[in-house]
């Protein structure tokens, strides 16, 4: 049973170092991207291999202790030889010692890590809150000046190679909200607000997941982090505080059937829908995935999730709105 | 009888020379046959098959469950089931094979065994074992009552809030789900409190405590844990229960509750409760695996106190399943400390156990093969384990499929090998049949691969991100070829469960005659015949040495330990009361017949729990009168029992 | 019995110990305890009973042990009489209380742990009344008393839990613990 177990390993391994994991596996957190995940890592690897090494040296002392004498073949009712009590000791103090030192070490390599993942290298300038709703994910902006406020949802933009604060606030249920390449997750528990940090070293789009149970559409409460250089980062957040074009033609038809219909839940800057059982809808077609992370953002999925919801996610409190396919070409323009 | 009766000094006899002993203590011990016996029997060899049928039972019905949402599982986006049924399905699967498999398979081994290992005629409370197993039975259909309707568990297991407050999850499942744990951990209560007496009670003469069987370790400490830990669980569901039926406020935020209360009462009892799920099949193995290695256990000390001291270890770690719920670092690390020193007690019996076949002669029968197979998959298991133990590294594993892979490894691992195991070695015992070796070989293999080609890869799919609990998942994840060849191991690996009851039951119809002895083994239960007579043994044993059967042969050793001469106890159903620590004999102590008591006590008690449940409190009246009724008939004082003034001269 | 004090105990633990969590969280100011530290003027008289009622108990122990049967039946019956004055004098509490069970998170804490208390005690005092019967009717004896032995364990053992749940409720909060 060794030898899958290691070739289990390698794999492991050898995914870890191939290169751009985010894309084939997008939750993968033996790629650091993150420096929660770059101090954690490292201590992840270390126990993987003590427990490798574990596993095959017990195993090898297993069949070197079975083969080493010629067995004896069970006849029932036989009277066999039967050995002496005692000796055998210095197995349990060596194997035992030794063990001892293995997991002291690694209880100081924990405390190690921990002391440098608990706080921020330095004061986060971004802080952002975000509220885990039953199966989507409410996130708010927060500046000294209010005025610069501002709220979006299931995708969460930072600025790459500094720390960002985050408040996570219980809502409904116990969500977690876990970015793998970058860090450790953190429960959102209603009634208590938990503090957490995430510093992403590179720009790019790390997906993240909710790790805590919360109900049937658990499996599709994902969301995503882009991080960018600070510059993108200030012009992607100017521009989400923008209210939208006034719309013309087709779309602003189509902007009077999205109050009506969607306004109750949804809400979009500058306009008059103002809902905020749903999540916030502002410049939607900004963002690259759609309910929570489960779609592609493009017009044949929009159209395919607005039309029919629990085709999508079974059990969502999204209802099915009454559209004709017309209306529902009008609210896409 | 005449007050005399009550005060005599037992002679000795000899079993072998005097026969009609045992005729007599027949006559005495078995019980009546057909439906009536059926209902009334307190023998603990009954019982203990009892528990043991309907623990497999359960562990097949969960097994199939999982084979279901396996299928579901088993490659992305698949249609197989809802999101509704899946849930259900694995809070089901973990809620049987946790309680209504793992404890009570290891209960039945022991109730079937203890007395008969130390030297007894019986449990020191007959009618309280009974108990314990209606109980537990009825629970089981309570449980499953709901599930079979529909509204079975949906929260997993562990059923955090508040989305298992009514807010969230307005049906029956949660009423259903936290009463029949309520009712449940009844019988596991009242089992506790039977094996710890009749450890400090029922031990044969000269059985002091250094040279008690490793089995009885394992489920005394397992039990005396399960007395302090089962309260915190039942109160808690209870909570739930008035939270969602009452209006009470403990758990839900509106009302001023707290979530995380839920956590600490749940995980203060969870983490003991898998100690005592495991503890008493290491214990097993540790009785077992010697006789396969022609030795005595090495460090019998080390391993008992490695024993306690893990079940004491294990009330300081719960904290270790709420890592990521924001609790303070420091408060943390100590918890993560604790869990990484908890694996020291677990190496002493690892290495224990490879120090014996090495230092032995391997006899290469199929229980052997289970247990060194379980020594393998323990560290596999305690090494993922000791990877979750550290805060920051759990951080990124918590609620993966990594833990999923863990918790798999340690409960299949720990507890369903050794019990395969045993099965192949007490069988004989149980039935006067031998179980069939090849077969064995077929079945041991086909479920240790199956289970590593099963579990292994899950490992993987944790580390690459697959939260727990998923209905489904997206491709392009990089899990899809992982959970495919998880669904087919999964499927051998049943192949190979399936392969073992079909060796039950051909082995119990047509297996070769066992004999007293078949493996010669040194234990006291093997003293007598296959299957025991109903009184176990004709004279009670002295005990001399932790090994009585194989003191005639083992080096620097002499035959002091008697079987078949001993202390006669024929006067109606009689055992004899030693002192806790050195077994010196004490007392005699007159054993209860066969009742119906307990049986209706356990209905009574179910039907107040139906009651409630359905809120037709009328119902519930009735069963609580009914349960107190029958508690008075259990207790009124009884001369036969020695009970009573009458029992004794002025 | 021992091992049904430790795990009812056990249980008792689990019990104070969701008071002291749920005590230290953040409350309302005067919301925990709800309506202010609950007034000893019932409750403490009523431990006072409770703890007569054990040494009565008692009493019939060590009456039995030295052979007289008088003395166990008025001890026992003298011990379930002043345990079916507690329970009235709790209920009478019960009914006085501003709050009800759903009012807030310490009305539930306080009907569930007190209310778990006196459904021990009923349950001893039912023993205790059985008890006092088969004293009446001769069961036992100077040899032969094992249930009375057994009774009065358990009923000790309740009467130690009262003064924890005494303690807890009507104590902690004059030392500090309250919102």
């Amino acid at each position: 049973m060794r030898l899958p177990r290691a070739l289990g390993g390698w794999g492991v391994a050898i995914t870890g170092l191939a290169g751009d994991a985010r894309a084939s596996q997008p939750l993968n957190y033996l790629v650091s991207h993150g420096l929660q995940n770059d101090v954690t890592l490292p201590l992840t690897k270390a126990l993987i291999a003590v427990s490798l090494t574990v596993v095959l040296i017990i195993g090898l002392l297993i069949v070197a202790a079975i083969l080493r004498r010629p067995g004896l073949q069970p006849v029932a009712g036989a009277r066999l030889e039967v050995g002496p009590e005692g000796g055998g000791l210095s197995w349990i103090w060596i194997g035992v010692g030794l063990s001892s030192l293995v997991l002291l070490a690694s209880i100081a390599w924990t405390v190690a890590v921990l002391g440098q993942t608990v706080h921020p290298p330095s004061k986060p300038k971004t802080r952002i809150e975000v509220t885990a709703h039953q199966w989507w994910w409410e996130v708010r902006y927060v500046d000294e000046n209010p005025a610069l406020d501002f709220a979006t949802a299931d995708e969460i933009h930072i600025p790459a190679g500094e720390p960002v604060a985050f408040k996570l606030i219980g809502g409904d249920v116990i969500h977690s909200f876990w970015v793998p390449l970058l860090g450790g997750k953190t429960d959102l528990i209603p009634g208590l607000t938990n503090e957490s940090w995430l510093q992403a070293d590179t720009p790019g789009t790390y997906r993240g997941q909710c790790a805590e149970y919360c109900g049937a559409q658990h499996a599709h409460m994902a969301f995503l982090v882009v991080a960018q250089s600070p510059q993108d980062f200030r012009r992607w957040r100017d521009s989400q505080l923008q209210s939208p074009a006034a719309p013309q033609g087709e779309a602003a038809q189509g902007a009077q059937l999205f109050t009506m219909h969607c306004g109750s839940c949804h809400s979009v800057r500058g306009t008059d829908a103002g809902g905020v059982l749903g999540p916030d809808l502002s410049h939607l077609m900004q963002r690259q995935s759609l309910a929570a992370a489960t779609l592609p953002n493009d017009p044949a999925h929009l159209s395919q999730w607005v039309s029919d919801p629990q085709a999508i996610k079974p059990g969502a409190y999204m209802q099915k709105p009454e559209l004709t396919a017309a209306e529902l070409a009008a609210i896409r323009a | 009888m005449s007050a005399s009766e009550y005060e005599r000094t037992p002679g000795i006899g000899d079993s072998v020379r005097h026969p009609e002993i045992g005729e007599r203590l027949k006559r005495l011990w078995e019980s009546e046959p057909g439906l009536r016996g059926w209902l009334t029997t307190v023998d603990h060899k009954k019982i203990g098959l009892r528990y043991i049928v309907t623990a497999f039972a359960f562990l097949v019905i969960g097994g199939i469950e999982a084979l279901i949402f396996r299928l579901q599982l088993s490659w992305p986006n698949r249609h197989v089931l809802t999101p509704e049924q899946y849930d259900q399905l694995f809070s089901t699967h973990g809620m049987t094979m946790i309680f209504l498999y793992a404890l009570p398979i290891l209960s039945g081994f022991s109730n079937y065994l203890w007395p008969l290992v130390l030297g007894a005629r019986d449990m020191a409370l007959p009618r309280l074992n009974a108990l314990s197993y209606w109980i537990y039975l009825f629970s089981g259909i309570f449980l499953y009552a709901a599930f079979i309707a529909g509204f079975g568990p949906n929260d997993g297991w562990f059923n955090y809030v508040p989305y298992a407050a009514r807010a969230f999850n307005g049906g029956p499942n949660i009423d259903f789900y936290s009463l029949g744990m309520v009712l449940f951990g009844m019988s596991t209560t009242v089992g506790a409190i039977n094996f710890v007496v009749t450890f400090l009670r029922m031990r044969a003469p000269g059985m002091s405590i250094n040279r008690v069987p490793m089995i009885t370790w394992g489920t005394v400490t397992a039990n005396a844990g399960n007395l302090f830990a089962v309260p915190s669980v039942s109160l808690a569901f209870f909570m739930l229960w008035l939270d969602r039926n009452a209006g009470t406020h403990f758990f839900d935020v509106p009302g001023g509750g707290q979530p995380l209360l839920w956590q600490h009462l749940f995980w203060m009892f969870g983490h003991p409760w898998v100690y005592a799920i495991v503890l008493p099949a290491m214990g097993m193995v540790s009785e077992a695996l010697p006789v396969f290695c022609r030795r005595p256990l090495v460090g019998y000390t080390a391993v008992a106190l490695a024993t306690v001291a893990t079940m004491v270890l294990g009330f300081g770690v719960w904290v270790h399943h709420m890592f990521a719920t924001g609790l303070p670092p420091i408060a943390l690390s100590f918890f993560s400390a604790a869990s990484i020193i908890i694996v020291v007690p677990s190496a002493v019996g690892v290495f224990a156990w490879i120090a014996t076949i090495w230092l032995g002669k391997p006899v290469f029968a199929t229980p052997f093969l289970f247990f060194a197979g379980f020594i393998l998959l323990f560290t596999m298991g305690g090494v993922s384990g000791y990877m979750t133990g550290s805060l920051p590294v759990d951080w990124q594993l918590t609620d993966t499929y990594f833990v999923v892979a863990h918790l798999h490894y340690v409960l299949i691992g720990i507890n369903v090998f050794p019990v395969v195991g045993a099965t192949y070695y007490w069988f004989p015992k149980f039935t006067g049949k031998l179980m069939d070796e090849r077969l064995g070989r077929w079945n041991f293999w086909t479920m240790f691969l199956g289970f590593n080609l099963g579990f292994f890869p899950m490992h993987v799919s944790g580390l690459l991100g697959m939260p727990r609990r998923i209905y489904t998942y997206a491709d392009g994840m990089g899990w899809d070829w992982l959970n495919l060849i998880t669904t087919v191991g999964g499927f051998v690996f049943a192949t190979g469960v399936l392969l073992f009851l079909i060796n039950v039951v051909i082995s119990h119809r047509r297996g070769r005659p066992a004999g007293d002895n078949p493996w010669d083994s040194p234990s006291l239960e093997w003293a007598t015949t296959s299957p025991p007579p109903p009184y176990n043994f004709a004279v009670i044993p002295t005990v001399a040495s932790r090994y009585p059967l194989w003191e005639d042969r083992m080096p620097r050793s002499v035959r002091e330990s008697a079987t078949e001469a001993g202390l006669v106890l024929d006067h109606g159903r009689e055992a004899v009361g030693t002192g806790p620590l050195d077994a010196q004999p004490d007392i005699i102590l007159k054993m209860p017949s066969d009742t119906i008591v307990p049986f209706v006590l356990a209905l009574m008690l179910t039907v107040l729990f139906v009651g409630l449940v359905l809120h037709w409190w009328w119902l519930a009246v009735l069963g609580l009168l009914g349960t107190g009724a029958a508690a008075l008939v259990w207790l009124w004082p009884r001369a036969e029992l020695g009970e009573t003034a009458e029992a004794k001269s002025g | 019995m021992i091992f049904v004090v430790f795990t009812e105990g056990a249980l008792f633990a689990y019990l104070l110990f969701s008071y002291y969590y749920l005590a230290v969280q953040p409350h309302t100011p005067g919301s925990f305890p709800e309506g202010g530290p609950p007034e000893f003027t019932l409750a403490a008289p009523n431990t006072i009973i409770l703890l007569l009622s054990s040494a009565a108990v008692a009493w019939a122990q060590f009456g039995i042990e030295h052979g007289s049967k008088w003395r166990l039946v008025w001890g026992l019956g003298a011990g379930t009489l002043l345990g079916i004055v507690f329970l009235a004098v709790q209920y009478f509490e019960w009914a006085e209380k501003k709050f009800s069970l759903p009012s807030s998170t310490y009305s539930a804490l306080y009907f569930v742990v007190t209310g778990f208390h006196m459904a021990h005690v009923l349950l001893g005092v039912l023993m205790l009344a059985a008890l006092t019967l088969w004293s009446a009717l001769g069961y036992f004896n100077r040899f032969r008393y094992a249930h009375v032995h057994i009774g009065a364990l358990y009923w000790h053992f309740v009467d130690v839990v009262w003064l924890a749940v005494f303690f807890t409720f009507y104590v902690t909060p004059h030392l500090g613990l309250s919102a």
